[in-house]
């Protein structure tokens, strides 16, 4: 192939990406960077400072919003990690042959379905006329129905839910790697259950580790079904106060500050991650999908 | 190990709990769409397949809901246009990073997959921002109008579009590395054009992975919210539908009803995906 027919073939291919990254993700990011630097003071009149930013960091109503989406985010994080990697260690390791596939297939099912129908199951299961309260009642473990529903609790088990696949699949293709002769290597040498699994296992699954901590994080504080749902209407959630300023209030300018203000914070949240485990976003998100 | 028999034993209660959570809401959703109630919820009044098909109100079947009917029709068609235009730019950006050689290889393989660290909801509004912008700035200076940039499929499409691209691209480009390079020389020593090398090697190679993207970004599509919650305009797909009628009605057995079309439809179509992408070993 002579120099100048690869030349082209490059500039076609690039074409699509740069149009795509370009037109879709790159300039639509500095338009709402720029409109939430602007502000209206008169029909069709705009000033532009960080009026927008000092608003928000002024209402303790938005910016407890923002904390509060985001210790539970961490929190769904943490116990996502937690509740998950017994069973992604269960599926990689010890499960025999056959029943590992099936075991993983199994995991992957509610992956399909949507977040609307994972959310309404769970309504239906939790509210007052429900499943769980009807049945309490009628076994006689309460006496009148309860109400489940609309409290952090069951936001958290409804989040978990919803993200605990993504920790399961990084995890377990991560730890499907390991030789069993590390293991038993580390016990012949006399170590303990919990140095073998602190020392060999867990190094081991970092990159699976680190890349379903973010996928999973960056669900969680962009979810918007699952808190707005199972939370009802004081589930003060983030995306909750971006869709409002934007599709209810019509306030565009404050919109786009919280938009820039969530983006910024994740992205932090997700650079911080990376750095303190060493790894880099090519290594592990891209790489289980 | 000694004496680990008690711990495995309670180790394999927990797999058992935790799939038993997994299932849980699946089966709430599903089962109450067979219950001969108003409610979806207990007691158990027998079995009825009404909330699919029955044509009377109270119990309207999801066969003779008109909206929940054209969500689905907008959503199937949304979905296909996502899923043909993800899965062309996907194989371009496959043979761009895999086969190609250019500067900044590396940093555009990041933004490659940043989409798919942004937030939906922040993409749905950013996108809306720019359409709104440019309608604006159009309407303003030359005095067109250009709906297809407000609220409507076109945007949704477009704000679809910008996400699934980076999974389609992910799927067919790890295919494509595993392509033996050597059968195209072979073709192309043989005497065969690039056009045809690319028709009749390369791209049944990558065919699985081409289907399997398709539909994981049909699926993807089909059931995706934050950003389509931010871009619908009239014409709402399903979930947009659904949710409407959650908040405004409240849940009512035809919403089972639903949900158990879209976990059958899902399932069947995730399995097509996962035996298309083992069937014909490459090797």
């Amino acid at each position: 192939m002579s120099r100048d027919a690869g030349r082209l073939s490059l500039i076609l291919l690039f074409a699509p990406f740069a149009l795509w990254i370009g037109l879709l993700i790159i300039l639509p990011q500095i338009g709402i960077g720029y409109i939430s630097l602007r502000e209206k003071v008169g029909i069709n009149e705009y000033e532009f400072g960080f009026k927008n930013y000092a608003d928000f960091a002024q209402a303790a109503v938005y910016r407890n919003t923002l904390f509060r989406t985001a210790w539970i985010s961490i929190l769904v994080t943490m116990l996502a990690l937690v509740l998950g990697f017994p069973i992604s260690y269960y599926i990689a390791k010890i499960a025999r042959e056959r029943s590992r596939a099936a075991l993983f297939l199994m995991c992957l099912i509610p992956l399909w379905v949507s977040d609307l129908v994972r959310a309404y199951g769970w309504i239906v299961l939790l509210r007052e006329t429900g499943v769980v309260s009807t049945a309490l009642v009628s076994m006689g473990v309460i006496n009148e129905p309860i109400e489940m529903l609309y409290n952090d609790v069951t936001v958290i088990i409804g989040l978990v839910y919803t993200v605990i696949l993504f920790m399961i699949v990084p995890l377990v293709s991560t730890m499907q790697g390991m030789d069993d002769s590390l293991l038993e290597a580390g016990f012949n040498l006399g170590g303990s259950r919990l140095t073998v699994f602190r020392r060999i296992v867990v190094p081991y699954a970092m990159p699976g580790i680190v890349a379903g901590c973010i996928i999973v994080f960056m669900i969680t504080a962009g979810s918007y079904l699952t808190p707005v749902l199972l939370g009802g209407k004081n589930s003060s959630w983030f995306t909750e106060q971006i869709y409002n300023q934007f599709i209810t209030r019509y306030n565009w300018e404050a919109g786009a500050t919280f938009g820039v203000l969530l983006l910024l914070f994740t992205s932090l949240v997700v650079w911080l991650g990376l750095r303190l485990t060493g790894q880099s976003l090519a290594t592990t998100v891209a790489k289980d999908t | 190990m000694q004496g680990s028999n008690h711990l495995l034993w309670i180790y394999r209660v927990y797999v058992g709990l935790f799939f038993l959570y997994l299932v849980a809401p699946l089966l709430a959703a599903g089962a109450f769409a067979f219950n001969d109630s108003t409610f979806p919820s207990l007691p158990w009044r027998g079995f009825t397949l009404d909330w699919f098909i029955s044509d009377t109100e109270p119990k309207l079947g999801l066969l003779n809901d008109e909206p929940l009917l054209r969500g689905m029709w907008n959503s199937f068609y949304i979905g296909m246009i996502v899923a043909a235009l993800s899965v062309a730019a996907g194989t371009c950006n496959a043979f761009l990073f895999v086969r190609k050689d250019f500067p900044f290889k590396s940093a555009f393989y990041v933004l490659m997959v940043v989409p798919l660290v942004i937030p939906g909801v922040i993409l749905g509004i950013s996108i809306l921002v720019l359409a709104s912008m440019i309608a604006n700035f159009a309407d303003s200076q030359f005095g067109l109008f250009m709906t297809w940039l407000r609220p409507g499929v076109p945007l949704i499409v477009l704000g679809q579009f910008s996400f699934l691209t980076t999974i389609t691209s992910l799927v067919i480009a790890a295919r494509l590395q595993k392509f033996d390079i050597s059968l195209e020389e072979a073709a192309l020593n043989l005497g065969a054009s690039r056009l045809r090398v690319l028709t009749t090697v390369t791209l049944p190679f990558l065919f699985p992975a081409l289907f399997s993207a398709f539909i994981v970004a049909f699926l993807v599509s089909f059931e995706n919210f934050n950003t389509t919650l931010m871009l619908v305009g009239s014409d709402a797909p399903l979930t947009i539908t659904m949710y409407d009628r959650m908040v405004k009605v409240g849940s009512t057995p035809v919403l089972n009803a639903v949900s158990v079309v879209l976990m059958v439809g899902s399932g069947l179509l995730a399995l097509l995906s996962v035996v298309a992408q083992r069937s014909p070993k490459p090797d």
